[in-house]
């Protein structure tokens, strides 16, 4: 009788040791609570019972799992505020359903539990909340629940009531975070609509370079994906070219709209305008930091030439450089007042003659790369002749010039690599 | 004679409880044993000659076959289970519903 008894205890100790592992291992929550119900069950031989989460919001207890209730068993009930508090105040230990008449919820469901013989509940309780209720029939031994019996129950339904807390805490997590994420997105489309609507203000400024801005933008944003940077940074790259003008606001109209060439006093008036743009930027929140940088310094050069501050190389911020070529090509391929846009394999010429002096040579590069997948068609977007019209890449022997363009860059930046090592 | 007898045969099933039976898998084995109730036999052999112990699970899914079968008033019958298991289905009481060979 004795080793039977051991027997019982060692079938009863792996389950307990089974169901810890079980709650504290186990990602799948519904596998998790369907082993556990197994566990529990079969630890003390009990016939039938369920597992049944309560949600705080609704009311509601609903069963995660169940075994030989029947397809009848309503797999929802709802629970009172007042029985919520009667099961909090009974907390982790069991109720036997001869001694629960005076409970309401019991009053309400006493004929389904006792028509599936349910002999005891335990409601689950963790941190002062109720998480469950696990729902026991009767021993396959006919014996009522011992005291030890009642121990066991107890220690497993802890366990299981915590693997709910757990999964409460992830819900509520996730749904935080999901709240943010939209929280966060719907900043960012309030950001990017005024980014644009500030651009098309700074390009109404200018008639004669109408969609300047935008323009630019867009040429920002195809050289930062040439250069194979993350969503966002594309994103930010694309921003700083669409603000790189903001400056222009506060300059008169009649020096931006001059029909002619502008004198050395209006030119002097004219470029104040990057760093008047980052003033205005700067104070702004921006999601990329780089965007009022890109602003102030978009007319610096590689070789020192350029202005407000006669930056070199390295000291130039990589965004302003990057603003800088996209800014260059948009006011070589549109007309102005004083002089038509030139052609295409021209301004290819023009960068590959720049590439080093203006320009940074890994971004001709990574913008002759962009023209080139277009020309090839390998871009289907057609972004170019979006922005360029139709026509203008239409030049014969370009894709050649790219291709030569490509060789050249690469050779040169190459070079400046073992001379700048 | 042999007509009868084999028509008994035929209302007999045989189930391997196997090793899966210890795990969540084990319930593969109950929906097996709840065919063939369903399909009609009067008895059910649960055969655990490939089976080593039976823990919790094992024994969850093993009432989930009893009571299946006593809803369909189906015999169960447990043979070649060890000694060890056969003293603990008796301790927890599963020999009340099941005969065993
Ligand atoms: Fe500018
Ligand atoms: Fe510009």
């Amino acid at each position: 009788m004795l080793e039977h008894q051991q027997q019982k205890l060692i079938h009863t100790f792996s389950a307990l040791a089974d169901i810890g592992q079980e709650v504290a291992h186990k990602n799948n929550f519904q596998e998790m609570i369907q082993t556990s119900l197994h566990l529990l069950l079969g630890s003390l031989a009990i016939m039938r019972g369920g597992v049944a989460r309560y949600s705080k919001f609704g009311h509601e207890l609903n069963f995660l799992a169940v075994r030989g209730l029947g397809d009848d068993f309503p797999l929802s009930a709802t629970l009172e505020m007042s029985d919520e508090r009667e099961f909090l105040n009974t907390g982790m230990s069991e109720i036997e359903l001869s001694q629960a008449k005076m409970l309401a919820f019991f009053q309400r469901y006493q004929k389904v539990l006792s028509r599936k013989k349910i002999e005891m509940i335990m409601p689950l309780i963790v941190r002062n909340e109720l998480v469950g209720i696990v729902f026991l029939g009767e021993k396959a031994s006919g014996d009522p629940f011992s005291k030890e019996d009642k121990a066991v129950v107890q220690a497993m339904a802890r366990h299981i009531g915590v693997g709910i807390h757990q999964r409460n805490l992830m819900a509520e997590l996730a749904r935080r975070a999901e709240e943010n994420r939209q929280l966060y997105e719907d900043m960012r489309l309030t950001y990017k609509d005024t980014v644009k609507a500030f651009a098309t203000a700074i390009d109404c400024k200018d008639k004669y370079t109408e969609g300047h801005s935008v323009r630019v933008g867009k040429y920002s944003e195809i050289i930062a994906e040439e250069l194979g940077w993350k969503e966002e940074e594309v994103e930010g790259v694309a921003v700083a070219g669409y603000l790189h003008d903001v400056g222009k606001l506060t300059v008169e109209k009649n020096i931006i709209n001059s029909p002619k060439r502008i004198n050395a006093k209006e030119f002097k008036e004219l470029n104040k305008h990057p760093a008047v743009g980052y003033e205005i930027l700067m104070p702004i929140q921006h999601p990329y930091t780089d965007v009022p940088l890109a602003a102030k310094y978009h007319h610096e050069r590689l070789d020192g030439r350029g202005y407000p501050d006669g930056l070199k190389d390295n000291e130039i911020p990589y965004i302003a450089k990057i603003v800088n070529l996209a800014d260059s090509f948009d006011a070589m391929t549109t007309d102005r007042p004083y002089k038509r846009r030139r052609p295409i394999n021209e301004v290819v010429e023009d960068m590959q003659r720049n590439s080093g002096t203006q320009f940074a040579p890994e971004l001709v590069t990574a913008f002759c790369s962009g023209l080139l997948k277009e020309v090839q068609g390998k871009d289907k977007s057609r972004r170019f002749r979006r922005l360029l019209g139709p026509e203008y890449l239409e030049f014969e022997g370009l894709e050649p010039i790219l291709r030569s363009a490509l060789d050249d860059v690469n050779a040169t930046s190459s070079l400046t690599l073992i001379a700048s090592n | 004679m042999k007509a009868e007898l084999q028509k008994q045969e035929e209302r007999t099933a045989t189930i391997f409880a196997g090793d899966y039976l210890n795990k969540i898998t084990g319930e593969k084995i109950e929906l097996e044993c709840r065919r063939k109730i369903q399909a009609g036999c009067d008895t059910l052999v649960v055969n655990f000659s490939e089976t080593e112990i039976v823990n919790s699970i094992g024994v969850s899914i093993l009432l989930g076959v009893i009571d299946a079968a006593s809803q369909a008033e189906t015999k169960v019958v447990f043979t070649e289970v060890s000694e060890d298991t056969s003293q603990l289905f008796e301790m927890l009481g599963l020999t009340n519903h099941v005969t065993m060979q």
